[in-house]
């Protein structure tokens, strides 16, 4: 081992910290404090926080969600609540009655979102949301988790593009199936009238 | 409120003389900022420890269990939160268990970023493991603070990768959740070009300061033939001197690709154990800066990989990497449904804890805390 004055090691590790102390008032990368809540740190793109339900044009009709509770099961901790809307003759709605989440449980793993078929519900950024009501102020209804489609836009670009236009692509098929299917039935119908027609000549 | 502390320790009842009385001290429960909810009955004669019995469940929250109601994918949000300073290399090792059930590949992209992930774990790990230890010696502050500022900015990489600082949730069996972003190898590259300087400042800070070679050195030995029979992992049985890292031993992933080297300690004392902590981030670095340049373009998740309705086939399977603290395994047993049949976790924090007694026995008050120090346990993963 290296043989060293006495203290010089202390006075070394005094020097490390001089130096630290003194850039920390010029260094741009050592001025680390941001002064919340007059300023914000920026957040990053990626980051999650609460799921939250995509709606298009309608909150209520528009509500892409079709209580399927693939997410219920998946939720590792269990904080999704979900009941099934139905008609008076119990035929499904295929779209939630109740969807509660209740955030005070919720660990912000993104699973649901992960897991949704339907594109429906995805992962907020909003970190703001102390309450002083524990019980109702941090159990999401459909209310306050339903956001449109736009807000979605707005906070992740690149993935809602990505949904919008997926959709958009399946909307267009199933409008075309739809019309070549109508175009189908038509074409069907005037050639069942012309045979009869022609029966009906011939007789 | 427990009234008397002693009904939970399992040391004989003392009794001496007036000239050699014995003192029990509970130790704890601390706080979470220094290493978890732990507490030690400790009896001292004089300042020398004669007896220490560890007591710990404070943080038991059932992640075995819980994993066992739950579907395989819930539990790897779960896994974060074992050993809560580095989540990544939790999730690899249960991706790894669960791929190795179910028999999964894992495209070359998926393995690169998988190692560069677990990689920047361990420099967080190690770094704040500074801090830590340097807390525990009474140093409270500086070190600390220098530490936590270099790990924040690991942490914001992940922020940008995964969306939580900590919480990642991030590997899925078959690959990752999600690509890089643009530019993020690009600043990770950055940040392992950084990190060097960074480590040598530290060094200079910590390394030849004597009132921390007096604190440490000949403090907490154990013959190596001891620590290999009370199943010690990590960097705590390689400061005693003794070759057994999974990465070379059992390698996983793609670790034979790499070109690095596994520092080895003498004397197996705290001050080993910290500076085999210093040499290991100084080999991450160079396996980090291998794997940043070869990493190739390709799926990031096995295309075939479900996420949906996961079942593995009936079997078992144990899995094991070299998490940061030491030997981090799953090991799983399916019965063919959807959640696992059993599901334990081999946790490196407690079984390295197992000799903390043997370790302190004949030494100071003080040095208790340097020896806990230096076994860098996370109780997250202690209890469970």
């Amino acid at each position: 081992m290296k043989i060293k004055l006495p203290g010089l090691g202390l006075l070394e590790g005094l020097a490390v910290t001089g130096k630290n102390m003194v850039q920390s008032f010029y260094k741009k990368e050592r001025m680390t404090t941001v002064q919340y809540p007059e300023e914000r740190a920026p957040i990053s793109p990626n980051f999650r926080n609460f799921p939250f339900l995509v709606y298009d044009k309608d909150p209520q009709a528009g509500l892409r969600c079709t209580a399927c509770s693939i997410c219920e099961k998946e939720c590792p901790p269990q904080c999704i609540y979900i009941v099934l809307e139905r008609d008076e003759n119990g035929k499904s709605l295929k779209r939630p009655k109740v969807f509660d989440i209740d955030i005070s449980v919720c660990m912000n793993c993104g699973i649901c979102a992960e897991v949704c078929p339907f594109d429906s519900i995805y992962m907020d950024g909003e970190y703001e949301m102390s309450t002083d009501d524990r019980f109702g102020g941090l159990l999401l209804g459909l209310d306050r988790l339903s956001k449109s489609a736009e807000y979605h836009m707005k906070l992740r670009p690149e993935q809602a593009s990505e949904v919008m236009a997926r959709r958009k692509a399946d909307e267009e098929k199933k409008a075309a199936a739809a019309a070549a299917k109508a175009a189908k039935a038509k074409a069907d119908a005037e050639a069942k009238k012309a045979a009869e027609q022609e029966k009906g000549g011939e007789a | 409120m427990i009234s008397d502390p002693s009904m939970f320790s399992s040391a004989p009842v003392l009794e001496g003389s007036d000239d050699d009385q014995l003192l029990r001290v509970s130790l704890g429960p601390q706080h979470p900022s220094t290493h978890g909810v732990f507490r030690m009955n400790v009896v001292l004669d004089g300042e020398t420890v004669v007896s220490l019995k560890p007591v710990f469940g404070y943080l038991h929250r059932n992640h075995e269990k819980i994993a066992e109601s739950v579907t395989y994918l819930s539990s790897m949000p779960y896994t974060d939160r074992l050993d809560y300073i580095c989540p990544l290399s939790n999730n690899w090792a249960y991706a790894n268990a669960v791929e190795k059930l179910a028999g999964i590949e894992v495209p070359e992209r998926a393995e690169y970023m998988r190692v560069i992930l677990a990689e920047l774990t361990r420099l967080i790990n190690h770094t704040a493991f500074m801090g830590f230890i340097l807390g525990d010696m009474g140093a409270w502050g500086s070190a600390l603070m220098y530490a936590f500022r270099e790990r924040e900015l690991i942490l914001d990489l992940f922020e940008d990768l995964t969306g939580a600082r900590m919480m990642a949730n991030f590997m899925r069996f078959g690959g990752c959740r999600n690509d890089l972003p643009d530019g993020w190898a690009g600043k990770c590259s950055v940040l392992v070009d950084d990190y060097g300087p960074f480590l040598d400042e530290m060094e200079k800070f910590l390394v030849g300061n004597e009132i921390l070679l007096v604190r440490c050195q000949d403090v907490g030995q154990l013959p190596a033939e001891k620590l290999i029979n009370g199943g010690i992992t990590g960097p705590m049985l390689r400061a005693a001197g003794v070759n057994y890292d999974i990465r070379k031993a059992d390698p996983y992933g793609i670790y034979e690709r790499f070109n690095f080297r596994i520092p080895l300690g003498e004397k197996g004392d705290v001050y080993d154990r910290i500076m085999i902590r210093f040499l290991e981030m100084r080999e991450s670095l160079k396996i980090l800066r291998q794997a940043l340049d070869q990493l190739p373009e390709g799926d990031f998740v096995n295309p075939k990989a479900k996420i949906r309705g996961f079942k593995p086939p009936v079997g078992e399977a144990y899995a094991r990497i070299e998490g940061p603290k030491g030997e981090l395994g799953f090991h799983l047993i399916s019965d063919g449904s959807v959640n696992p049949y059993r599901y334990r976790v081999r946790p490196p924090s407690f079984i390295n804890l197992t000799l903390l007694e043997d370790m302190c026995l004949g030494l100071d008050l003080a040095d208790v805390v340097i020896i806990l120090g230096s076994i860098d346990i996370v109780l997250g993963e202690v209890d469970r």
